[in-house]
C-alpha cells in the first residue's frame, strides 16, 4: 500500500494584520485528485489563508508545501503547479476576454500556439465565445469571474486554488464549471475551492474543512466531517452564532 | 428630513476621513489651495467696494456668470460629480421628493467647491455695502446665485448620468479634457489681449449677461446701487424663475432617474482580434510589453499624458512668442524624455490589484520591468528625437542638435531605468483603474510626494555628465563637447538602463507579495 499523495501541505500559517489575528495558526492536508472544500463565514480567514498557500501574501508563521515544492522558497517553481483564482482583485480589465487569457498564458512563457487553441476552447467552454472581443470592463460580474477562471485553467495546473469562483456566475454557466472541475479531478487534478454556500461544498466536494475566526475548526472527508448532518447543520453548530428566534415579535404585527 | 440628510452628509465625509490621517492630509492641502483662491477673490471684491460701480457691477456680473457656467460643466468633463449623496441610494427609503431636493441641495454646498462659492458670493455683499438696500440685493443675489450653482450642477449631472455611466464617454472626455487643461495659459492669456483692449466690451456683454438667467441673480446688488430698482425687480424675477425652473428640471429628470438606473450596456464582440499580442514575440517579455502598449492608448489614465506631449512645444513656443526669445524651446526634447520616461514610475500602481496576476503567475521581475520599459520606449525613443529636433527648424543653431539629442536620449533611458526600480519597490496614489484621470486618487500622499521628488532628485544626479557636457558646449561653444555628449548619451542611458531592470526585477522578485498588499490598501 502506498501513501496518497498530498497535493498541498499548509502547516501553521498564521497572519496578523495590526492588531487583528487574521489567520490563527491553521495546518491542512490536502490530498492529490481530492475536490477540497474550505468553507466559513465571512471574515474567517479563508481569503488570507489561500492567498498564503498560493504565494500571494507572505505569512508571519508557518509553511505551504505544493506537491513538495515550498511556496515561499521556490515560488517560481510552486506557481508553476498552481492555477490561481483570487477574489476581489482586478483584472487587467481594458484587454478583451481573449486578450487577458493569452496574456495569462505567455506570462507562463506558453507556447503561442498551445495559447491560442487552449483559450479558443476555454472561452467555448465557458460560454463566453460571443464576448472574446469585448472588453474585460464592459463584461458582466459573473462573466468576470468566468475569465478570470479561464485565466487560472490555460497552463493545465496539477493543483487549482480558487476562491469563490461561483459568486454571481448564473446557475448555467456553474453547472459547466462543475462539469469541468469534476472532469478535471476525475483525471488526478486536485482542485481547493473556498465557498459559503454548504449545499454547493456538500454536492461537489469530497473533502472539506471549515474554518472560523482565523482557526481550523474540521477537516476531513464531507463525510466525516457532516457526522450523519447535513452540512449546514454541523456547520452551524461548529461555528456557533446562531442568534434564538425570539424577539421580533413585532414583525408579524403588521 | 434635510437636517438627516445633512448630517449624513457630514458623517460620510468624516468617516472618509478617519480611514486615513493620509485623506486628511489631501483635505487640508485641497482646503488650502481653495483658501488662497477664496481669499483672493474675496480680497477683490471688498477693494472693488471702492471703485466705480459700473466696474464693480461688470466685474461680478460677469464672475457671477463664469461661476454658473463652471457649476454646469466642470462635473460632466471632469467626471468628478461628488456622489457621495446619489439619489438613486435613497430610492429605497421613500423620502418626499421635496424634502430630497433641499436635502441634497443644501448638501451640495458642504465641501470645498461648494463652500468656496458661498464665501465668494457673500464677499459681493461687502462690494455693494455702499448703502442698505444696494446690500440688501447683493444678498438676496447671492443665494440666489449659489443655489442655481449647485441646482444647475444637479440638473446636468442628473441628465447626463447615462451618457456619464457609459465607459466609451468617461474615457474620451477624460482623455481630451487634458487639451484645455494643457493650453490654459495660452488661451488665457489670448482672452486678456482680446479684451483688454476693448473695456467697453465686456460692459456690454455683462449688461447682456444681466438680462439673462446667468447673470441676473449677480446684478441685483449693483443695479440698485445705480437707482435702476425697476430693473432689479425684473432681474429678481428672472433669478427667480431661473432656481424654480432647475429645481422643476431636476425634479423631473430625477423621478425619471429613480425608476430607470442608468443602463451601460456595450455590444458584444466576437474575438479573433489579438491587436499587438499577435505583432510581439510570444515570450513573457513580449506579452508584458504588448499589454503596457495596448495600456498606453486604451486607459485614459495613460493616454492622457500622451495628449499632452505633442502640446509641449506648443505651450513653449507661445511662452517663447511673449519674450521673443525661443531658446526655451530648446528644453522640448530632455523634458518630453523625462515625462515620458517617469511616467512608468507609477506603472504598478496604474495596475492596481491587476497586479496579482504577474504574481500568481509567477513572472520573473526582470521580464516584468523590461516588458514595461520597453513598452514605453517603443513610442517614446522616436517622440522624443522628433521633438528634440523639431525646435531646431525655428530657432536654428544646429551646433547644439548633438548635444540636445545626447541629452535628451540620456534622460530618456536612466529615467527608464531609474523608474524600472522605483515601481517595483514603492507605490504612489494614483487614479484606480476607470476612474478619471483627475479625480483625486485615494491612498498615501505623503509618500506619493517623497518618491516622486526623491526620485527625481536621484534622476537629475544621474543626468549630471550629460548636463555639464552641454552646459560646457554653451559656455565654451566648442562643438566636440556635443558630439561627445551624443556619443556619451545613449551609452550611459543604455547601462543605467539595464542597471535598473535588473535591480527592479531583483526587488520584485524578492518583494511582489509586499507590493501586492501595498497596492490592496489602495483599492
Amino acid at each position: 500500500m502506498t501513501l496518497p499523495v498530498t497535493a498541498l501541505s499548509i502547516r501553521g500559517l498564521a497572519k496578523r494584520f495590526g492588531s487583528k489575528i487574521a489567520v490563527d495558526g491553521i495546518s491542512l492536508e490536502v490530498p492529490a485528485g481530492s475536490f477540497f472544500g474550505i468553507v466559513g463565514p465571512n471574515g474567517a480567514g479563508k481569503t488570507t489563508t489561500l492567498s498564503m498557500a498560493t504565494g500571494l501574501l507572505r505569512p508571519d508563521f508557518g509553511t505551504a508545501v505544493v506537491h513538495g515544492v515550498d511556496v515561499w522558497a521556490q515560488p517560481l517553481e510552486a506557481k508553476k503547479l498552481m492555477g490561481i483564482l483570487p477574489d476581489g482583485v482586478r483584472l487587467f480589465d481594458r484587454l478583451s476576454g481573449e486578450q487577458l487569457v493569452t496574456y495569462a498564458g505567455l506570462l507562463r512563457g506558453m507556447d503561442k500556439e498551445v495559447v491560442a487553441s487552449r483559450v479558443g476552447e476555454l472561452l467555448a467552454a465557458l460560454d463566453l465565445s460571443q464576448d472574446a472581443g469585448t472588453l474585460v470592463v464592459d463584461y458582466s460580474a459573473g462573466m468576470t469571474k468566468k475569465i478570470a477562471l479561464a485565466s487560472a485553467l490555460i497552463h493545465a495546473p496539477k493543483v487549482l486554488v480558487l476562491d469563490e469562483p461561483f459568486e454571481s456566475v448564473d446557475p448555467v454557466s456553474a453547472a459547466n464549471i462543475r462539469d469541468i472541475l469534476d472532469r478535471y479531478v476525475a483525471t488526478g487534478g486536485t482542485v481547493i475551492v473556498s465557498s459559503h454556500v454548504m449545499d454547493l461544498v456538500q454536492r461537489m466536494c469530497d473533502h472539506v474543512a471549515v474554518v472560523a475566526a482565523g482557526r481550523l475548526l474540521a477537516a476531513g472527508t464531507v463525510d466525516q466531517v457532516r457526522a450523519g448532518a447535513s452540512l449546514e447543520e454541523r456547520f452551524v453548530e461548529l461555528v456557533g452564532g446562531r442568534s434564538q428566534t425570539e424577539g421580533l415579535e413585532w414583525l408579524r404585527t403588521f | 428630513m434635510v437636517a438627516h440628510l445633512l448630517r449624513l452628509k457630514l458623517t460620510l465625509l468624516r468617516n472618509g476621513l478617519r480611514r486615513s490621517p493620509w485623506q486628511l492630509v489631501g483635505l487640508a492641502i485641497g482646503g488650502l489651495y481653495a483658501l488662497g483662491i477664496v481669499g483672493l477673490c474675496v480680497t477683490a471684491l471688498l477693494l472693488l467696494r471702492q471703485e466705480d460701480a459700473g466696474l464693480a457691477q461688470t466685474v461680478v456680473v460677469l464672475s457671477g456668470s463664469a461661476a454658473l457656467l463652471g457649476w454646469g460643466i466642470v462635473p460632466v468633463v471632469a467626471s468628478a460629480a461628488d456622489m457621495t449623496l446619489d439619489p438613486a441610494r435613497f430610492t429605497t427609503a421613500a423620502v418626499p421628493m421635496s424634502q430630497l431636493l433641499a436635502g441634497l441641495t443644501l448638501g451640495g454646498l458642504i465641501g470645498i467647491p461648494g463652500l468656496a462659492t458661498v464665501i465668494v458670493a457673500l464677499a459681493t455683499v461687502g462690494t455693494w455695502s455702499r448703502g442698505i438696500v444696494p446690500a440688501v440685493g447683493a444678498l438676496v443675489g447671492a443665494v440666489l446665485g449659489v443655489l442655481s450653482c449647485v441646482v444647475l450642477s444637479k440638473v446636468v449631472t442628473t441628465a447626463t448620468a447615462s451618457l456619464a455611466a457609459s465607459r466609451r464617454f468617461k474615457d474620451v472626455s477624460g482623455t481630451a479634457f487634458m487639451v484645455p487643461l494643457v493650453l490654459l495659459g495660452p488661451i488665457l492669456a489670448g482672452i486678456f489681449q482680446g479684451v483688454s483692449g476693448s473695456g467697453a466690451f465686456l460692459a456690454d456683454l455683462a449688461r447682456s449677461l444681466s438680462w439673462t438667467p446667468l447673470g441676473a441673480a449677480w446684478s441685483l446688488g449693483g443695479d440698485l446701487e445705480a437707482g435702476y430698482a425697476g430693473h432689479a425687480v425684473l432681474k429678481l424675477l428672472i433669478a427667480a424663475a431661473t432656481l424654480a425652473g432647475l429645481a422643476w428640471c431636476w425634479k423631473l429628470l430625477l423621478e425619471r432617474a429613480l425608476v430607470t438606473p442608468p443602463y451601460a450596456g456595450s455590444s458584444r464582440r466576437k474575438g479573433g482580434r489579438m491587436g499587438l499580442f499577435s505583432l510581439l514575440p510570444a515570450t513573457p517579455v513580449g506579452a508584458v510589453t504588448a499589454r503596457s502598449l495596448t495600456y498606453w492608448f486604451r486607459d485614459p489614465r495613460y493616454s492622457g499624458s500622451l495628449v499632452v506631449i505633442p502640446l509641449l512645444p506648443v505651450v513653449l513656443a507661445f511662452q517663447g512668442s511673449q519674450t521673443n526669445d525661443f531658446g526655451i524651446l530648446l528644453i522640448v526634447g530632455p523634458l518630453t524624455a523625462f515625462l515620458l520616461a517617469w511616467s512608468i514610475s507609477s506603472d504598478v500602481s496604474y495596475d492596481n490589484t491587476a497586479f496579482a496576476l504577474h504574481l500568481a503567475a509567477g513572472v520573473r521581475g526582470v521580464h516584468d520591468r523590461l516588458g514595461r520599459a520597453l513598452a514605453c520606449l517603443a513610442f517614446a525613443l522616436p517622440a522624443v528625437l522628433i521633438l528634440a529636433t523639431v525646435p531646431f527648424f525655428i530657432t536654428g543653431g544646429w551646433e547644439k542638435l548633438p548635444g540636445i539629442l545626447g541629452l535628451s536620449v540620456g534622460v530618456l533611458l536612466t529615467g527608464l531605468g531609474l523608474a524600472s526600480v522605483v515601481s517595483a519597490r514603492y507605490t504612489v496614489a494614483v487614479p484606480l483603474p476607470g476612474d478619471s484621470p483627475f479625480k483625486k486618487p485615494p491612498g498615501n500622499v505623503a509618500q506619493t510626494l517623497a518618491v516622486q521628488f526623491g526620485g527625481m532628485g536621484v534622476l537629475l544626479v544621474l543626468i549630471l555628465p550629460e548636463a555639464a557636457l552641454l552646459i560646457a558646449q554653451l559656455l565654451t561653444g566648442e562643438q566636440v563637447f556635443g558630439w561627445i555628449n551624443l556619443a556619451l548619451g545613449p551609452l550611459l542611458g543604455t547601462a543605467l538602463f539595464i542597471v535598473g531592470v535588473r535591480v527592479g526585477g531583483r526587488w520584485l522578485d524578492a518583494r511582489g507579495p509586499e507590493l501586492l498588499a501595498q497596492l490592496t490598501v489602495n483599492r
